[in-house]
């Protein structure tokens, strides 16, 4: 047996702790004032007249409303959020998946070399990441008030404004996926010569179409959510009749509607999972 | 003259220097074997070859083109004609082997072919054949992420075998399969290179393997070529230098003497104890 070498002292420094010492410092000091300005303090939470409040206006929701003729108006306000979320989903889907395919790194013919036509394919993938910048730079909610002046009360307005602001994030996000993933299939079959949606869909989407699917269907779910918000602002669907329950100070009429959204955050689960057990 | 290499220099964008000075041709229907110690470029020699790297320096032509001054769609065009074995297959795992194999041409399809035959595969006679020549045609409704590695590299032979490329590039193509099935796996690449007419370039780890098949030696050793000889003139001398750092050659079957002579740098080429399986 022979006895190793005496280790030298610094050949077992990580090379990296002092970074990450100096970027975990770096985040409390960013954090810190960032809770000061949201003027978050969680203890005004539990006094004891603010409880009360809270209690109060939590009992006014029990028991659920569950007459029929507002079992029928909320059957009626359900299917036109759900039609809003799924309308307004498709349409993004239909905006940002082309931009994604034009602005996604995972597909550039011209890196592979470097070949011709590179800055080219650069200025055209930086403008559509502006584009994408800009869809999803206004909130849905802006949008949905500017339609409502333009189209009048009604679930058209809340289309719309998912339509351009969720068209922006998938097309960012299904962008950053096919790039996250492994790119050397798609690459391999651009250097023999395949197409760019070629490659995409024997190269890439094999692989990831998984982690497309799941990230539709969780923004059709937080469209189903955001569709409350814009029915505030009269965009129809439970949002417009939740505005009136809370108008009316009827909190029994209120919790029928949470409870109908908890089922349809269930239902989208299932549906997500379902539809990855399909592709697994 | 299928393809023509002059004073090739390739810099890896972190500074490493991968290629020097490397002129390399071949006739139409040759077969190459480039061989040297893990480093040597060889890697990179056939990336230039598959016009996927753009060397800095020199002068490259491939199947009569000049890749890098061709315009975007003849360069697709060209790219199409040069099938590439890779090391490690780049195969996406949920692919069927079917369909891992169609996507050899997809350089010649059009999207619409390619689209469909994702869902209906065009070609299964054509996938059938050439897994056949591999002995995996019973994998062809299989996924590839359950195949071996073994198999998956076999895969992706039998990918380049259905594209037809005039030139056929192979890095390493059998480094995960046992001697029986490497030496029947480099016999198919041979064969299709002699039925038509392709010129074919394989780097080897396995000496013994690259002086039974292949009739021309090229020995790299840090970004150079070294020598470049017909087979009958390489000689354990010139081996022994080329491995010089490697402490001894890797060899695919140990034990069975290296068909070469052992001494005398211009031994005749008639006397090669070269066995070839298939006496062709």
């Amino acid at each position: 047996m022979t006895t190793a070498p005496p280790l030298r002292r610094d050949a077992l420094r990580d090379p990296l702790a002092r970074r990450r010492v100096v970027w975990l410092l770096a985040a409390l000091v960013i954090a810190w004032p960032m809770l000061q300005l949201s003027g978050f303090a969680p203890a005004a939470l539990f006094s004891p007249g603010n409880l009360q409040v809270i209690g109060s206006f939590l009992a006014g929701f029990l028991p659920p409303e569950t007459s029929p003729a507002f079992l029928a108006m909320l059957g009626k306000a359900t299917l036109e959020t759900l039609a809003m979320a799924t309308a307004g989903t498709a349409l993004a889907f239909a905006i940002g998946a082309p931009l994604a395919f034009v602005t996604t790194r995972a597909l550039s013919v011209s890196r592979i070399g470097p070949g011709p036509g590179r800055v080219q394919a650069g200025v055209m993938r930086q403008a559509g990441r502006s584009v994408l910048m800009v869809l999803r730079a206004i909130p849905e909610i802006v949008w949905a008030l500017v339609f409502v002046r333009a189209l009048g009360l009604g679930p058209a307005a809340g289309v719309l404004a998912l339509a351009i602001t969720y068209g922006g994030m998938l097309g960012k996000v299904y962008a950053e996926v096919l790039e996250s993933t492994d790119t050397r299939p798609a690459r391999a079959l651009m250097e023999s010569g395949s197409g760019r949606l070629a490659a995409l869909v024997y190269g890439l989407l094999p692989h990831c179409g998984q982690e497309l699917i799941s990230y539709t269907v969780y923004r059709w779910e937080c469209a189903v959510r955001a569709s409350v918000v814009m029915g505030f602002v009269g965009a129809g669907g439970l949002g417009q009749l939740m505005d009136q329950s809370m108008k009316m100070l009827n909190g029994g009429e209120a919790s029928s509607i949470l409870l109908v959204f908890l089922v349809l955050v269930l239902l989208a689960d299932a549906l997500s999972n379902a539809l990855r057990r399909l592709l697994a | 003259m299928s393809f023509a290499l002059g004073e090739v220099g390739l810099v890896h964008p972190n500074g490493h220097r991968a290629l020097q000075g490397v002129s390399l041709a071949a006739r139409d229907g040759e077969r190459l074997a480039v061989i040297g110690p893990s480093g040597a470029g060889k890697t990179t020699l056939l990336r230039v070859l598959g016009a996927a790297l753009r060397p800095g320096e020199g002068t490259v032509r491939l199947l009569g083109e000049a890749p890098w001054n061709l315009a975007a769609p003849a360069l697709r065009k060209l790219r199409s004609r040069i099938g590439t074995v890779h090391q490690s297959p780049p195969i996406a795992p949920r692919l069927r082997v079917v369909t891992a194999v169609l996507s050899g041409r997809l350089g010649q399809w059009t999207a619409m072919r390619a689209m469909a035959s994702l869902l209906r595969p065009s070609d299964l006679e054509g996938a059938h054949e050439a897994l056949a020549r591999l002995s995996l045609e019973d994998r062809l409704f299989d996924r590839c992420d359950r195949l071996s590695g073994g198999q998956l590299q076999r895969v992706g032979i039998a990918r380049v075998l259905y594209q037809r490329p005039a030139l056929m590039l192979a890095d390493e193509p059998v480094s995960a399969l046992d001697p029986t099935l490497a030496d029947a796996t480099l016999q198919q690449l041979v064969a299709q290179s002699e039925s038509t007419g392709a010129t074919l370039v394989a780097s080897l780890h396995a000496v013994d393997l690259a002086l039974r098949w292949f009739p021309r030696i090229v020995g790299m050793r840090g970004g150079q070529v070294v020598f470049d000889e017909p087979v009958g003139h390489v000689t354990e001398p010139m081996l022994a230098a080329l491995y010089a750092s490697e402490g001894g050659l890797p060899m695919q079957a140990r034990g069975e003497p290296l068909p070469v002579v052992s001494s005398g740098p211009f031994a005749t080429g008639a006397a090669i104890p070269v066995a070839r399986p298939d006496c062709l």
